[in-house]
């Protein structure tokens, strides 16, 4: 008799929230499911932003975007928090491993000065790109109304912070960690007239208000052309001036680049494919910010590997676009 | 060459690593890069004095979160898979988990949003990466909360729509417009507010004790997602202290303004609390700590050497410490006797405390309990036996500031109703308490805007005129499920048929 | 009137390592075990020493591994690779 009862009492009663439910249906939800939708606030709010009057707290017109359910952009890899720490903790045992080798062997310092010099100049300032980068992000975690958006910008705002930490320490390890490589390399963001465009766009990204505009600015356009021209054709050029172990630093970034593709895609096809109003929009941001983001980079390719490797790049960008019905200058391969 | 480099001290390593990747912007202007900087009126001189509360990388940030986390589900998963719902005292304990679900989560989610959005508005990189990390570890106790309340909601009533509810029920209102109010705010003083004057002053007394009594009342998936939650919480009260030391070390003006902010949030963050209050006296059926030991502790000692540390810039403890301090002896009966009355409109159950519960209480409030409070119990528990279980059914006045319904009462005289109003551009305001209606008086623009929950439901806003139609309808509260007196509900059915008892008879037990 | 500053751990095997370390090196400070936690408080200040940690550890000890077991602090923090002090000034 009291089996009996002991029984019935593990049979669950519901088999997830109601939130949850009403969406995916009363069976078992995944993790990802109970922690990335519909847990923020949504209506009644009691103040109106002292810094931003005009919206709401939770405001879906803080873009132009319009979606019927923002939960329809959801992330390809269900990072929910667990994951994503998780997921990156492999991710820099892997890499702390290639920079304590690096260090140990003292394989930045035996480069010849004159390579050193190199990525001084050529890929330690994109540091203050990430930082920029990182700022944008947060803005967008802030703004962006359903978690599911939310959560995939504050991953991408501290991971950026991470890749500026790690070709920081790129500069700490060629100076024998004194700051004077860093403080050299800035130098070339601030006056060198080939970071000087770059520099601008940065600046320029800093003032965008709107934050889907600014996702697509930067983590499409922007990281679209710069994380193929310099992770992967600069890569290969530093391996052909004989800086091959450099290599080991970056793939931390070759890495985290594929495995951002999977949302800013799947984000970029939500969004195109609800409305022709929606394309339109994008379009018109993408007409105005891909030529400068392309210009914006042509110094370094030039400097470096040579602008054709640029133009591949920008073909490879204009491809991902098409596949959402968006059009981009470049050569579709 | 080829020099071996010398380990970088934690302090360089972070310089290096965090601030000195921002630059000075030349293309576009700093006032309208950071346009919410200046217009609180705090004046900073210099943000490279900025002292970072801590000093952890991003690497090591991960590292140490992915080994957390890895700890924290498996208590999880070892939690659903053995049933460890059955395990604990009783299934009241369960209640403070619906209160917690629907009250203080959601908060959690809008500390995510309110982070990163201050991790982008403050012009000095040092203080934005820390919040932006409080940003990221905010949406992990958001998360984490949702993962380990998951196999209650499975087993027990009221959880199951806990942000819904939070956006509509009357006294989830409290949480929700403290929140709104600092997320509304300038950056300067949401952080005053969130970091310092909650984080650091009063999360412990939610956390700590609150906690320490769910590992007592045999809840391991709880204490287990608290404390891994509190570890973080470190962090987040010293950007609290370093954030309040560094504005007032900036400008004297500042001082005035940090004061002013420190008076309305330690004040606001107390009403939020009462809640707290109740949760640790009546809905922990073993307890470990009294609300009042707790405050005196958390409170009393440890905010008493923070305001004696800040004397040297001028700050004084808040304005109405002493109202609060003496208000230690009340609060929890207070706003249990008013729940009790409202359990038509909860998503929790409500009960008369029993005997040796009664007895604790006259133990740990020697001064007011049996001579306020008790006989309240033993009328209450009499009309339950006589079949005439006490529903309020007139809707509370709420407080226009910190929406609590009106039911304290003046510090030193428990018997007189604490009350205030006020009439504003013509319009009659109602306030619990004199430092609810000075915060009024000094913003009334923001809280005239205020969305009163019992003045909505009379206007029509709520999907209907009658209570129950709002809590059906309006606030998915279940009918005869997540609502009413805890004896008889089909928790408590449910509960006794887990520890193979028949059903008590509601009446009966009452007493 | 007195200062007090504290640090509570969750009471765990770390956790009784870090006591251990805590109390040696800050004879002034007292220590209460509250259901699966451990509040160590002192006056005016405490430090942990990662020199002491090293000791009962046998092993490396860094600093910050400390941050997993922390469940609260009172008091102005200062961090550096050698110790963590709390204290009120």
């Amino acid at each position: 008799m009291s089996i009996e009862i002991k029984t019935t009492s593990v049979e669950p009663i519901r088999h997830t929230y109601s939130h949850t439910a009403r969406r995916f249906g009363d069976k078992p939800a995944t993790r990802y499911q109970e922690a990335s939708y519909d847990l923020e606030a949504k209506t009644n709010f009691h103040y109106r932003p002292q810094w931003d009057a005009n919206y709401e707290l939770n405001d879906e017109r803080r873009t132009a975007i319009r979606m019927e359910d923002w939960y329809a952009v959801s992330d390809p890899r269900q990072f929910y928090y667990g994951a994503y720490v998780g997921n990156r903790a492999k991710m820099q045992e892997q890499a702390e491993t290639s920079y304590g080798f690096c260090d140990k062997r003292n394989l930045l310092t035996r480069l010849p000065e004159e390579t050193q010099k190199l990525l001084l100049r050529l890929m330690v300032p994109l540091r203050h790109v990430e930082l920029g980068a990182n700022m944008n992000n947060s803005k967008i975690a802030g703004d962006a109304t359903a978690t599911t958006v939310a959560q995939m910008h504050i991953y991408q705002a501290m991971d950026r912070l991470g890749i500026g930490q790690y070709l920081s320490r790129i500069a700490l390890m060629l100076d024998g960690s004194t700051g004077a490589a860093l403080d050299e390399s800035k130098g070339y963001w601030m006056g060198d007239q080939l970071w000087q465009p770059m520099r601008k766009l940065v600046e320029d990204s800093l003032v965008v208000q709107d934050w889907f505009e600014l996702t697509l600015l930067q983590n499409v356009l922007i990281d679209g052309m710069m994380f193929p021209l310099v992770y992967h054709k600069m890569d290969e050029w530093l391996e052909s001036q004989g800086a091959e172990d450099v290599s080991m630093l970056t793939e931390f970034m070759r890495d985290w680049y594929k495995d951002t593709l999977r949302w800013t895609n799947a984000m970029m096809k939500a969004v195109a494919g609800e409305s022709e109003a929606n394309v339109a929009q994008l379009q018109q941001w993408i007409d105005h910010w891909e030529p400068q983001v392309y210009n914006a980079l042509k110094p370094l390719a030039e400097a470096s590997v040579g602008v054709e490797a640029l133009d591949e790049a920008r073909a490879e960008l204009s491809t991902r676009l098409k596949k959402v019905g968006l059009q981009s200058q470049g050569v579709s391969a | 060459m080829a020099v071996k480099n010398k380990k970088l001290n934690l302090k360089d390593k972070y310089q290096y690593l965090t601030r000195d990747m921002a630059w000075e912007p030349t293309y576009q202007k700093m006032e309208d890069i950071y346009p919410d900087e200046r217009f609180e009126g705090i004046k900073i001189v210099d943000w490279s004095q900025w002292e970072d509360p801590f000093r952890l990388t991003m690497d090591a940030y991960w590292k140490y979160q992915a080994e957390k986390e890895k700890k924290l589900y498996a208590i999880f998963d070892a939690f659903a898979q053995n049933n460890g719902h059955q395990n604990i005292s009783d299934a009241r304990y369960v209640n403070a988990l619906k209160l917690f679900l629907s009250g203080v989560s959601p908060l959690e989610h809008a500390a995510f949003q309110g982070y990163s959005k201050v991790g982008r508005q403050f012009s000095g990189a040092g203080a934005r990466v820390a919040c932006q990390m409080q940003a990221i570890d905010e949406l992990r106790h958001s998360q984490t909360q949702q993962h380990a309340m998951s196999h209650y909601n499975k087993h027990f009533n009221g959880l199951h729509d806990a942000p819904h509810m939070h956006d509509r029920v009357w006294f989830l209102s409290v949480p929700k417009s403290f929140f709104d109010d600092a997320r509304s705010a300038g950056p300067f003083e949401f952080l005053t507010a969130i970091s310092f004057s909650f984080e650091y002053v009063l999360t412990n007394l939610l956390f700590v004790p609150f906690m320490s009594g769910a590992a007592y009342n045999g809840d391991m998936a709880t204490v287990t997602f608290g404390f891994s939650a509190q570890s973080d919480e470190a962090r987040h009260m010293t950007l609290g202290l370093e954030v309040i030391k560094f504005i007032l070390e900036q400008h004297e003006d500042n001082v005035p303004i940090v004061q002013r902010w420190i008076d309305k949030w330690f004040w606001r963050g107390f009403r939020l609390l009462s809640l707290v209050s109740m949760m640790m006296d009546y809905m922990l059926p073993n307890k470990v700590m009294s609300w009042s030991e707790a405050w005196e502790v958390y409170y009393e000692q440890n905010g008493g050497a923070l305001f004696k540390d800040l004397e040297r810039y001028g700050i004084r403890p808040p304005k109405y410490q002493d109202v609060a301090n003496d208000a230690k002896h009340h609060l929890s009966h207070q706003l249990w006797t008013t729940f009790y009355q409202y359990s038509q409109a909860t998503n929790f159950h409500t009960w008369i405390p029993e005997k040796e519960e009664m007895d604790w209480m006259s133990e740990k409030y020697p001064e007011t309990f049996d001579k306020y409070y008790r006989p309240r119990y033993e009328y209450l528990a009499k009309e339950a036996a006589a079949g005439r279980r006490f529903y309020n059914n007139t809707l509370p006045q709420l407080c226009q500031v910190c929406q609590v319904p009106t039911l304290f009462t003046e510090m030193g005289a428990p018997t007189k109703l604490s009350h205030r109003q006020l009439v504003h551009e013509g319009e009659r305001y109602h306030f619990c308490s004199e430092a609810c209606c000075d915060i009024f008086k000094h913003e009334p623009e923001k809280y005239v805007q205020a969305w009163l929950p019992v003045h909505q439901i009379y206007q029509g806003n709520c999907e209907g005129a009658d209570v129950e139609t709002v809590v059906q309808k309006y606030y998915h509260i279940n009918i005869g499920e997540d609502n009413f007196e805890y004896l008889g509900s089909p928790d408590h059915k449910h509960w006794m048929s887990i520890k193979g008892e028949k059903p008590a008879d509601e009446n009966q037990d009452a007493a | 009137m007195s200062q007090l500053v504290f640090i509570v751990f969750q009471d765990n095997d770390n956790a009784r390592y870090l006591a251990e370390a805590v109390m040696e090196d800050n004879p002034h400070a007292e220590l209460q075990h509250q259901p699966a936690m451990i509040r160590i408080q002192a006056e005016k200040r405490l430090v942990i020493n990662r020199e002491t940690m090293e000791e009962k550890l046998g092993r490396d000890w860094d600093v910050q591994e400390m941050l997993i077991d922390v469940i609260s602090i009172g008091g102005n923090v200062d961090e550096d690779d050698d110790h963590f002090i709390l204290e009120w000034k």
